[in-house]
């Protein structure tokens, strides 16, 4: 079916101000992503899934200029033992980066093409299956545009983790990024993310994880406020992984974070989770799409928004459960504290199942403070103001608590106490 | 200490009396006694003196060492040396039990003009105090009250009390949901706070709390008013004739 005039048009003023990088091994790739995107058009305001999130913006041919952002705090991860590898408007710098060298763990550069690499069986290629049943143009979009990105092949598990660093000193740097991690089998990686990318950022990352593999996957995102982010997770789950995301995003005024995950071993388990702090001029959209085709794999989805000043939140999450994919326990949790009457949350979660013996449960909700911790704490002498910022790291527990570790959880909920404190003062 | 005259409340929402004219005062070092019925408003006269919204003064007064409360805000009670030991302790998922304890003690210290309470001290003090109630080093990390089971709460808030020192202590109903051993020690726990500087206030239903934390005097509650007032012996007479029969008495 042809694409409407205007949605072709739109889509070529992008592609226009791109060029295709040299892509050795990843050159084929690269050209069948762009006939994927002259295929599907990138995202328009009628489409049904950007019904709720504004994509002009994200696709226009030029970014919105973003300020860049000075922060007054360490930033997240600096205390962690890990391996840092920075990029500044999504171009790699070598002299702020450790040595690309951990034991157990291939790292290369997508940039450093080559003719060959193990990566190509992925590059593009769990990108290309997530965009069934709904499409994600703006990732096919990275696939065949993505400037640099990091292919880290996880042999056995590393003595720390991979921390990706972040930095934005251009007004109107323009980043597109593809990372590829596999994790083979028994081995595990936490690989963290932080820092502000850019003025406009489209980010993808692939994930396969061999049977037994474990990922546990950290990022935050702001406080770079004018900056715009699309994001996209495949995930490819093998038999018995465990694939662990969570995100805290503060401050923004457009962040997309799209996560595909798609179970194809039995005995998997999958945790996808959030929590965003918006104040003002914010719109935060998590979308979350989880297939079960695979017998008894676990999915757990908490998404947690706390919004004010006329924040906008967006929640859409699926699970899908395949013909066959018996004895799935798909959850799903989506809510927000509004701390006003103009902040607005939007949900749409869906659940569709095809199978008959199977636990899946879903649930949304908006509402205040709770009066009645509020007034537990106010009795043993502590200030409102204080109280309500302790009911609001209460309100994000759940989300928190997907983080295995709990150091990297004190650090999460240090960076969302500072963002309320500033906020009291 | 404590010093309620003709305490008048009616519900925000609609509009129910629920103290029609309630007089008492608790002098420091005394404990005294609510027992009543349900729904005699026992529980209503706590969370009007400790600042819970959805209450309504129509009249009356409630002063602690000569302020009054009523005029001041939840947190600005506590300071002033106010406390109640909740029904129903609230849980607060992602807040360690220490962090908040420190958190409370050092606002009330602050609020007061008094220096705040460094890390140091603060775990040696609480380590004590936990260990008299049997609270272990688990359960003050843990986040508050999540997960606790019910004598777990209620030694909690007797930790909390422990540690926040106040003048004026209100008990709503602490023996609800305890087993013998546990009232044991949540009793044991009260007793070591008498003090000849500190006023109780212990409400309950059953006269079995009152064998545990002595009593100086007992108050029956109906129907909004204090109908009678005597010493422990008028909670030994609730238990043989039931609350029907002092009714019937003071009617």
């Amino acid at each position: 079916m042809a694409l409407p005039k205007i949605k072709q048009d739109a889509t070529e003023a992008r592609l226009s101000a791109l060029d295709l990088p040299e892509g050795g091994w990843s050159a084929r790739a690269r050209g069948e992503a762009l006939a994927r995107v002259r295929a599907m058009g990138l995202p328009g305001a009628r489409d049904e899934y950007w019904k709720y999130t504004r994509p002009d913006t994200l696709v226009g041919a030029e970014a919105p200029q973003a300020a860049v952002f000075d922060a007054d705090e360490m930033p997240v991860f600096d205390a962690v033992d890990r391996l840092k590898i920075v990029f500044v408007d999504g171009v790699f710098d070598a002299d702020l980066s450790d040595d690309l060298a951990l034991e157990g763990v291939e790292i290369d550069r997508l940039a450093e093409a080559r003719d060959i690499h193990w990566a190509q069986d992925l590059y593009g290629v769990l990108e290309a299956k997530g965009q069934s049943p709904v499409e994600r143009p703006l990732a096919a979009l990275n696939t065949a545009f993505a400037s640099d990105g990091l292919l880290i092949r996880v042999t056995q598990t590393p003595s720390k983790p991979i921390s990706l660093v972040y930095h934005h000193r251009s007004e109107v740097s323009d980043a597109i990024l593809h990372h590829v991690v596999k994790v083979e089998a028994g081995a595990q990686m936490t690989l963290l993310e932080n820092g502000p990318a850019a003025a406009r950022f489209n980010k993808c990352m692939e994930v396969d994880l061999a049977d037994t593999a474990r990922l546990h996957h950290v990022r935050t995102q702001g406080r770079d406020h004018e900056r715009r982010a699309a994001t996209h997770i495949f995930a490819r789950l093998g038999t018995e992984s465990v694939f662990k995301t969570f995100t805290l995003t503060v401050n923004g005024v457009l962040t997309r974070n799209e996560v595909v995950v798609e179970f194809t071993g039995d005995d998997a388990v999958a945790h996808v989770a959030g929590a965003c702090m918006g104040d003002g001029d914010f719109h935060h959209d998590d979308t979350v799409f989880i297939t079960h085709d695979a017998v008894n794999c676990e999915s757990r989805q908490v998404f947690k928004k706390v919004l004010r000043n006329g924040a906008v939140g967006v929640f859409q999450g699926k699970i899908l459960v395949k013909p066959g994919a018996q004895k799935t326990d798909g959850y799903q949790i989506s809510q927000s504290l509004l701390l006003d009457e103009d902040s607005q949350f939007l949900a749409k979660p869906e659940l569709e199942i095809y199978a008959d013996d199977v636990a899946c449960s879903h649930g949304s909700t908006s509402g205040a403070i709770d009066d009645e911790g509020l007034f537990y704490l106010r009795a043993r002498g502590v200030p409102r103001g204080l109280a309500e910022d302790l009911m609001t790291i209460a309100f994000i527990a759940e989300a928190v608590q997907e983080i295995e570790d709990e150091g990297l959880q004190e650090e999460i909920v240090g960076r969302v106490e500072a963002w309320l404190a500033r906020r009291r003062s | 200490m404590l010093e309620i005259k003709n305490l008048h409340v009616k519900l925000e929402e609609e509009d129910k009396a629920i103290l029609k004219g309630v007089d008492l005062t608790v002098e420091a070092g005394k404990v005294h006694a609510i027992m009543g019925p349900n729904g005699s408003g026992k529980s209503t006269l706590s969370y009007v003196l400790s600042g819970r919204d959805g209450y309504e003064v129509t009249d009356g007064t409630a002063l602690l060492e000569g302020e009054d409360l009523l005029e001041m805000e939840p947190e600005e009670r506590a300071a002033a040396g106010l406390f109640l030991a909740f029904q129903y302790p609230v849980e607060i998922p992602g807040v360690g039990n220490m962090t908040f304890l420190r958190t409370a003690v050092n606002a009330q210290r602050k609020a007061r003009g008094e220096d705040e309470m460094s890390a140091a001290d603060f775990l040696k003090v609480i380590r004590a105090k936990a260990k008299d109630l049997k609270i272990d080093a688990e359960m003050l990390k843990r986040p508050v009250n999540v997960g606790f089971s019910g004598g777990e709460k209620k030694r909690n808030e007797i930790l909390q009390m422990a540690m926040l020192e106040p003048k004026m202590c209100i008990l709503d109903e602490t023996d609800s949901g305890l087993d013998v051993d546990a009232m044991k020690l949540v009793s044991d726990g009260v007793n070591a706070l008498r003090d000849a500087g500190r006023g109780f206030l212990v409400i309950t239903h059953y006269q079995r709390l009152l064998d545990h934390i002595k009593p100086d005097v007992v108050h029956i509650m109906a129907d909004g008013r204090i109908v009678k007032t005597g010493g422990p012996e008028l909670a030994l007479e609730v238990e043989h004739n039931g609350y029907a029969g002092i009714l019937e008495e003071v009617a």
